[in-house]
């Protein structure tokens, strides 16, 4: 089983289109949608966690980019700074997606951004501030 | 004490740390210790055990003299990069709290408020020697005529610059949970609504005064690691309660003692002072502090030997009673169950996260072992005992 993080960004002309539907009925793919919005002018954005199994999931973002989805790998987006993280664990009781936990025994709060949803709870949560956004806010809240 | 078996002297310690021969082992190691070869014969063998915990301590602040001024002033408001320090003390003496947020920060106006600049945020940026923004005003004297002072000014400039916390590593503290029905957000970290997250404090079987339950062995002029550099404990620190429940072993089941602790701030290092911002909460500093406990006889050995499985703390809704000041323990549950990741309450799993560094904690009961084997590092005899305080 392969899962995946990704931002899709939908161009207006195929707002409309059930295309995530697609991905269940096509490729068997599940998807959790953590976040989406539609723009002023209509374009569309979604972050939605991609599940099934690799080739599926390969054929599937094929399958997005040929209809004219833009497929973005935003894990890449929240970066810990390592120099101020003291791994107090914090950050673990407000990480939706288990990207950041703790490592047992040594107690150490490990990041696998694979499984960050780009959420930003932990860097307002993050008493140190280590926790930064790479991130392009401005078209997110607009 | 002639009863004990085994009787060593802080001085005989120290003799041997002078000659290179002391033994001395972290307060996890000695878990496994005392387990494998009981308490009497660990406390012939190991002579010092180090302890450790860095965690978010509010009650900290630093007294410092900034140094007179040409013409002079008697300072009556002073900001140190906007952050008010308190300033009601002779001519240039100020003191800077940790959880003072900056003049213009927005505080809870927007709710959850992010306090992204505050007191430890100056006392971490001038003891890492960054130039810091000293403001200061007055209303003029005959012997102090200026009125008004504005430089950048590093923590070497300073005469006197001294980290006094009034209240540190305290002894057990509670596991937060929120039974509300909304998302709190406390100091004890972000809580879930219904009682879907706990979040705990302390470093367990290394924090400091798990490790001599009864202050056998600390009081005033403990000498300790304090920020990275050596400090004292200078009285029982606020709220200090000795005489809180106790288990068979001992041990605090619930918030005990406390250490009021100074140090050099100008020897201190920004690794072991961390600015804080805690969301909807305020500024606090981060401090590592590590108590060495003389293996003085046998109880001691035995007091230091105890792990994360005999130590237990209450769980406590911040959500309706603790803000109601009528905290009561919705259950107990040891420091073994909370660092496993989930406790159970009422049959219910529930996730727990800490608001400690264990990672720290251990870095400075390594660290301070490490500077006594090294000869860097001398136990002191306590002038006053804590118990009696």
């Amino acid at each position: 089983m392969y899962s995946k993080v990704v931002l899709l960004r939908f161009p207006r002309e195929i707002v409309n289109e059930p295309i995530v539907a697609n991905l269940v009925k096509r490729f068997d793919l599940s998807f959790n949608i953590l976040k989406a919005t539609i723009y002023p002018r209509k374009e569309g954005m979604v972050v939605m966690e991609l599940t099934g199994n690799r080739k599926n999931y390969n054929a599937g973002v094929k399958y997005l980019g040929d209809v004219g989805v833009k497929v973005e790998n935003i894990s890449q987006d929240i970066r810990r700074n390592e120099e101020r993280c003291f791994h107090c664990g914090v950050c673990t009781a407000v990480c939706p997606t288990g990207a950041l936990y703790i490592e047992r025994p040594e107690m150490s709060v490990a990041f696998e951004k694979d499984r960050c949803s780009a959420c930003e709870l932990c860097v307002i949560a993050c008493p140190a501030k280590a926790m930064e956004v790479n991130f392009d806010r401005a078209l997110l809240d607009s | 004490m002639a009863h004990y078996k085994v009787k060593k002297t802080i001085d005989e310690i120290n003799r041997k740390i002078r000659g290179g021969k002391v033994v001395v082992v972290t307060a996890e190691e000695m878990v496994d210790i005392v387990k494998a070869t009981g308490p009497e014969k660990a406390a012939r063998e190991i002579d010092v055990v180090t302890t450790g915990t860095f965690s978010p301590m509010c009650s900290s602040g630093a007294f410092i003299n900034f140094g007179h001024t040409k013409p002079p002033i008697k300072a009556s408001q002073v900001f140190l990069n906007g952050v008010p320090a308190y300033a009601g003390l002779a001519a240039v003496d100020i003191f800077i709290g940790a959880t003072e947020p900056s003049i213009d920060d927005p505080l809870n106006k927007v709710h959850p408020g992010q306090f992204k600049y505050g007191g430890g945020h100056v006392i971490e940026d001038l003891v890492s020697g960054k130039r810091v923004e000293l403001i200061a005003r007055s209303y003029g004297t005959d012997c102090y005529p200026n009125r008004e002072i504005k430089k950048q000014i590093r923590l070497k400039d300073m005469p006197n610059a001294v980290l006094m916390n009034p209240r540190n590593a305290y002894q057990n503290y509670n596991c937060a949970i929120n039974l509300k029905d909304d998302i709190i957000y406390t100091y004890m970290g972000v809580l879930r609504p219904k009682g879907d997250n706990a979040n705990y404090a302390t470093a367990g079987q290394l924090s400091p005064l798990f490790n001599d339950p009864y202050y056998l062995t600390i009081g005033l002029g403990t000498r300790i690691f304090l920020g990275g550099a050596q400090g004292y404990v200078v009285w029982a620190g606020t709220q200090h309660n000795p005489s809180v429940n106790r288990g068979k072993n001992g041990v605090p089941l619930g918030p005990g003692a406390t250490l009021m602790v100074m140090g050099s701030l100008k020897e201190m290092n920004s690794h072991w002072l961390v600015g804080l911002s805690i969301l909807g909460y305020g500024c606090s500093l981060a401090v590592g502090i590590g108590v060495p406990i003389p293996i003085l006889n046998e109880d001691l050995a035995k007091y230091t030997g105890i792990s994360d499985e005999d130590i237990f703390t209450q769980i406590i809704d911040y959500g309706k009673d603790y803000p109601q000041g009528k905290a009561k323990s919705l259950g107990e549950v040891s420091y073994a169950e909370l660092k496993s990741g989930t406790i159970t309450l009422n049959g219910k799993t529930i996730q727990t996260s800490p608001v400690s560094s264990y990672v720290r904690a251990k870095e400075v009961a390594e660290t301070l072992k490490e500077w006594i084997e090294v000869g860097q590092f001398y136990l002191s005899q306590p002038q006053h005992p804590l118990k009696d305080i």
